[in-house]
C-alpha cells in the first residue's frame, strides 16, 4: 500500500496538467470534476495510506520511496525520494483534506467566473507542490515545492489580474517571500557545505556529531532556515504581504493563507528540529519571533474593517501561536495546533466567502450586520470556527491553545507564556468584534438588507464537515512521537493554566459583546479620544510596517534605480545604433541617381582592384 | 607570322577603351552613351583578337564573336529603353533621369 505513495501527488499534477492544457475546451462541470476529484481521489489516498501505516507501521516509523536520482554532479547526488512518517502524514491529511473541502467549496464559489479552468489548474498546482514539499526527504526537494507553492500562490493572489491592485498584491507577496526564500537557499548551502549532503534524516544525524550545541555555525545555519520560515508564514519582519494576499478569491485565502501555504515554515523548523536544538539562540528567536508577531497581529485585527483582513491577521496570529510553541520546545504542540488551525481558519474563510457573495463582494464589517436572521447556516457555522479560533471550552482550539500555553510555562518559558495569554485575550476581543459587527444589530446597508443565501451540496457540506472538525478536531491523536521529541513535563497545575486560559478568553468575549453590542457608543468614543485616535490610526496600519519598508528599502531602492537608468556604461551601448544610423545616411548619399555617376564609380573601383592585384 | 606587335595593339586598345570610358561619363544623351559602351566593348574585342594571333590560339576570335553578339543584343536592348525613355520624359538628358535617389 505504501508503495502509492508518488500517487498522492500525482494526482494533483495530473489535474494541473489536464486542466492547463485544456484551457477553454472543457465545460465547468467537467472542470470541477477533475480539479476536485483529483484532490479527492488524493484524499481518499491519504486515508487508505493513513490506515495502512498506523495498523502497520513500516521499520523504523518511515517509509522512504525513491523515485529517481534528480541529477548527479561530483558527488552531490540529490534525490527525488519521498519520505512518508508521523509528521509528513500529519500534513498530508491537513493538505488534502482541508484542501478537498475547499476545492469542493471553490468549485460553488467561482461558478461563472471566465477563468474556472485556470482557477482550478492553479489550485491543483498548488496543492501538488506543498505535497512535494512535505514529502521531500532532502532540503533540496523541499525546496522545489517551496518554490512552487511560491509561484502559485503569486499565480492564485494575481488572479483576477484585471484589476492592477491585485497584480500589485501578487507581486508583494512573491517578492516579500523571496526574501525568505534567498535566506534559506543561504542556509542550504551552508548545511551542504559543512555538513556535505541535503538528506534531512542524515543531517540530522550529522548535525549533532559535527557541531556543538550553541556553536556559531549551527546558530547561522538554525537563523537562515528561520529567515525562510518567516518569510513564508508571514511572520515578523516579513508579515507585510499576508494582509494583501486577501486580494485572491476567498477559497485561495482559505487554502493558501490559512490551512496550508503559511504554515509551511511550522512544518519546515519541526523538521528540522534537531538543528534548533543545537541553538538555543535560534531556538528563543523563533519563540520572541512568535510572540511578538502574535502581539502585533492581535492588536492589529482590532481595528480592521475588512472580514478577510481581520481573519489574515488572526491567521498571522495564530502562526504566532505555532511559533512561540516551536520556540519553547513544544513541537508536537506546534503541530497540533497547526491541524486545528487548520480546521477552523478554512471554516472561518469558506464562510467569509459565503457571506461576502451572499452581499454581492461586499467585505467591510461595517456595512454588514443582522445577518445572523439572514443567512442562519452560515451564522452558525462561521460561530463554530469562531469558537474554535478564540479556544472556547472543548472545541478544537480549545485543546491544542492549551497544549502550547501549558508546555510554554511548564517548560519554563514564562514570558512566551504570559504573551501567548494577552494574545488569547485579543482573539476573543477581536473575534467577538468581526461576529457581532457583522451578524448582529441591524443591517448598515443595502446589501445587508438583501442577503441571500448561498445553496447546494457544494456549498453546505465543506462547511459543515469543517464545523464537525473545528469542534471535534481537538480529540484526534497525531501519530508524531516517533518524529518529534516529546517535552517531559510535571502534570501538575495543567488544569490551573486550562482554567486561567479559559477565564481569560471567556472575559475577552464578555468585554468585546458588551462593547460592542450594547454600549457601540462607548468604542465610538473610545477611538474619538487623542490617544485612543493615535493607536487606531497606528494598529489600523498594521503598526506602519508597510510605510517604514517603503521607507527603508523600496524608495531607496527606486532610486537607485533611477540613477542606475541613465548610467555611463548604457552611453556606450546606445552609441552603437546612433553609429549606425549615421553611416547609413553617409551610404544613402551615394545612391543619387545620376547614372555617370555610378559608371564612374565602378571605373574607380577597377582601376582600384586592378592597381592592388599588380602593386 | 610577322604583323603588329601586341604591345602597339595594346596601347591601341587602352586608348579606345579610354576614349569609350571618357565618352561614356562626359556625355549626357543616352544615345551617346550607348554609343561609347560599344567602343569599350570593341576596343576588349580587339585586345582579344590580339592576343589570340599573338600566341597562335583560337580562343581570341572565339571570344571575339561572343563579344560581337553580346554588344548586338546590348544594342537591341538598350536602343528599346531609349525608345521607351524618349517616349515617357521626352528627354534623353541622364542627368534629368536621377529620380532613383536612394
Amino acid at each position: 500500500m505504501l508503495d502509492f505513495l508518488f500517487l498522492v501527488f500525482m494526482f494533483p499534477l495530473a489535474g494541473f496538467m489536464v486542466l492547463a492544457f485544456a484551457r477553454r475546451r472543457l465545460s465547468e462541470n467537467q472542470v470541477a470534476a477533475i480539479g476536485v476529484g483529483s484532490i479527492g481521489a488524493s484524499a481518499l489516498l491519504t486515508l487508505l495510506l493513513g490506515v495502512s501505516f498506523l495498523s502497520n507501521p513500516p521499520e523504523g516509523q518511515a517509509h522512504t520511496q525513491l523515485l529517481w536520482t534528480w541529477m548527479s554532479v561530483d558527488g552531490f547526488a540529490p534525490q527525488f525520494a519521498l519520505r512518508l512518517d508521523g509528521l509528513s502524514l500529519v500534513m498530508l491529511g491537513v493538505i488534502n483534506g482541508v484542501g478537498f473541502f475547499i476545492h469542493l467549496f471553490a468549485s460553488w464559489y467561482m461558478r461563472g467566473d471566465d477563468s474556472y479552468d485556470r482557477f482550478f489548474s492553479y489550485m491543483n498546482l498548488f496543492v501538488a507542490s506543498m505535497l512535494f514539499l512535505v514529502l521531500g526527504d532532502n532540503l533540496l526537494f523541499l525546496y522545489f515545492g517551496w518554490e512552487g507553492v511560491g509561484l502559485s500562490s503569486y499565480l492564485l493572489i494575481g488572479f483576477w489580474y484585471k484589476d492592477p491592485a491585485n497584480g500589485a498584491a501578487a507581486r508583494k507577496a512573491f517578492v516579500v517571500t523571496r526574501v525568505g526564500d534567498t535566506f534559506m537557499a543561504i542556509g542550504l548551502f551552508i548545511l551542504y557545505h559543512q555538513l556535505g549532503t541535503l538528506n534531512i534524516q542524515e543531517l540530522m544525524v550529522l548535525a549533532p556529531q559535527h557541531w556543538a550545541v550553541g556553536s556559531d555555525i549551527a546558530t547561522i545555519a538554525a537563523l537562515l532556515l528561520l529567515g525562510g520560515a518567516v518569510g513564508k508564514s508571514a511572520q515578523l519582519p516579513l508579515q507585510t504581504w499576508l494582509p494583501d494576499a486577501m486580494a485572491g478569491p476567498t477559497p485561495v485565502s482559505a487554502l493558501i493563507h490559512a490551512a496550508t501555504m503559511v504554515t509551511a515554515g511550522v512544518y519546515l523548523i519541526a523538521r528540522t528540529h534537531v538543528l534548533f536544538e543545537l541553538s538555543p539562540f535560534a531556538l528563543n528567536c523563533v519563540g520572541w519571533v512568535g510572540a511578538i508577531t502574535l502581539l502585533l497581529a492581535g492588536f492589529t485585527a482590532l481595528t480592521q474593517t475588512d472580514i478577510k483582513r481581520v481573519l489574515a491577521y488572526s491567521t498571522m496570529s495564530q502562526i504566532g501561536y505555532m511559533f512561540l510553541a516551536l520556540g519553547a520546545g513544544a513541537w508536537s504542540a506546534a503541530i497540533f495546533h497547526l491541524m486545528t488551525h487548520a480546521f477552523f481558519k478554512a471554516l472561518l474563510f469558506l464562510s467569509a466567502g459565503s457571506v461576502i457573495l451572499a452581499l454581492h463582494h461586499e467585505q467591510d464589517i461595517f456595512k454588514m450586520g443582522g445577518l445572523r436572521t439572514k443567512i442562519p447556516f452560515v451564522f452558525w457555522v462561521f460561530s463554530i470556527g469562531c469558537l474554535g479560533l478564540v479556544a472556547f471550552p472543548f472545541t478544537s482550539g480549545f485543546f491544542s491553545k492549551d497544549e502550547i500555553l501549558w508546555q510554554a510555562w511548564a517548560s519554563g518559558h514564562h514570558d512566551l507564556f504570559y504573551a501567548g495569554l494577552c494574545g488569547a485575550f485579543l482573539t476573543a476581543v477581536y473575534t467577538t468584534r468581526l461576529v457581532a459587527l457583522t451578524f448582529f444589530g441591524a443591517p448598515r446597508s443595502e446589501a445587508a438588507r438583501e442577503a441571500h443565501a448561498g445553496h447546494g451540496l457544494a456549498h453546505s457540506l465543506p462547511l459543515a464537515v469543517l464545523a464537525f472538525f473545528a469542534v471535534f478536531g481537538g480529540w484526534i491523536v497525531l501519530p508524531l512521537a516517533d518524529v518529534l521529541p516529546r517535552l517531559e513535563l510535571p502534570s501538575e497545575g495543567q488544569h490551573g493554566i486550562e482554567a486561567l486560559s479559559i477565564a481569560v478568553s471567556l472575559s475577552g468575549i464578555t468585554l468585546a459583546a458588551w462593547l460592542f453590542l450594547r454600549a457601540p457608543d462607548a468604542v465610538k468614543a473610545l477611538a474619538q479620544n487623542p490617544p485612543g485616535r493615535l493607536l487606531h490610526r497606528y494598529w489600523t496600519s498594521a503598526f506602519g510596517f508597510d510605510w517604514l519598508y517603503e521607507r527603508l528599502f523600496i524608495r531607496p531602492y527606486l532610486g537607485f534605480i533611477r540613477i542606475n537608468g541613465h548610467d555611463f556604461i548604457e552611453s556606450f551601448v546606445a552609441a552603437v545604433p546612433v553609429a549606425f544610423v549615421r553611416l547609413h545616411a553617409a551610404l544613402a548619399l551615394t545612391q543619387n541617381g545620376r547614372l555617370r555617376w555610378y559608371a564612374a564609380s565602378v571605373a574607380a573601383g577597377a582601376v582600384l582592384m586592378i592597381a592592388v592585384v599588380i602593386l | 607570322m610577322t604583323g603588329v606587335p601586341l604591345d602597339h595593339a595594346m596601347i591601341l586598345c587602352g586608348i579606345l577603351f579610354s576614349l569609350g570610358l571618357l565618352g561614356l561619363l562626359l556625355r549626357r544623351t543616352l544615345i551617346f552613351m550607348l554609343m561609347s559602351l560599344e567602343i569599350m566593348l570593341n576596343s576588349t574585342a580587339v585586345a582579344f583578337v590580339a592576343a589570340g594571333a599573338r600566341w597562335l590560339q583560337p580562343d581570341g576570335q572565339i571570344m571575339f564573336v561572343l563579344i560581337l553578339t553580346l554588344a548586338a543584343a546590348e544594342v537591341a536592348v538598350g536602343l528599346a529603353l531609349v525608345l521607351q525613355i524618349h517616349q515617357r520624359f521626352k528627354t534623353l538628358d541622364v542627368e534629368a533621369l536621377a529620380a532613383l535617389k536612394g
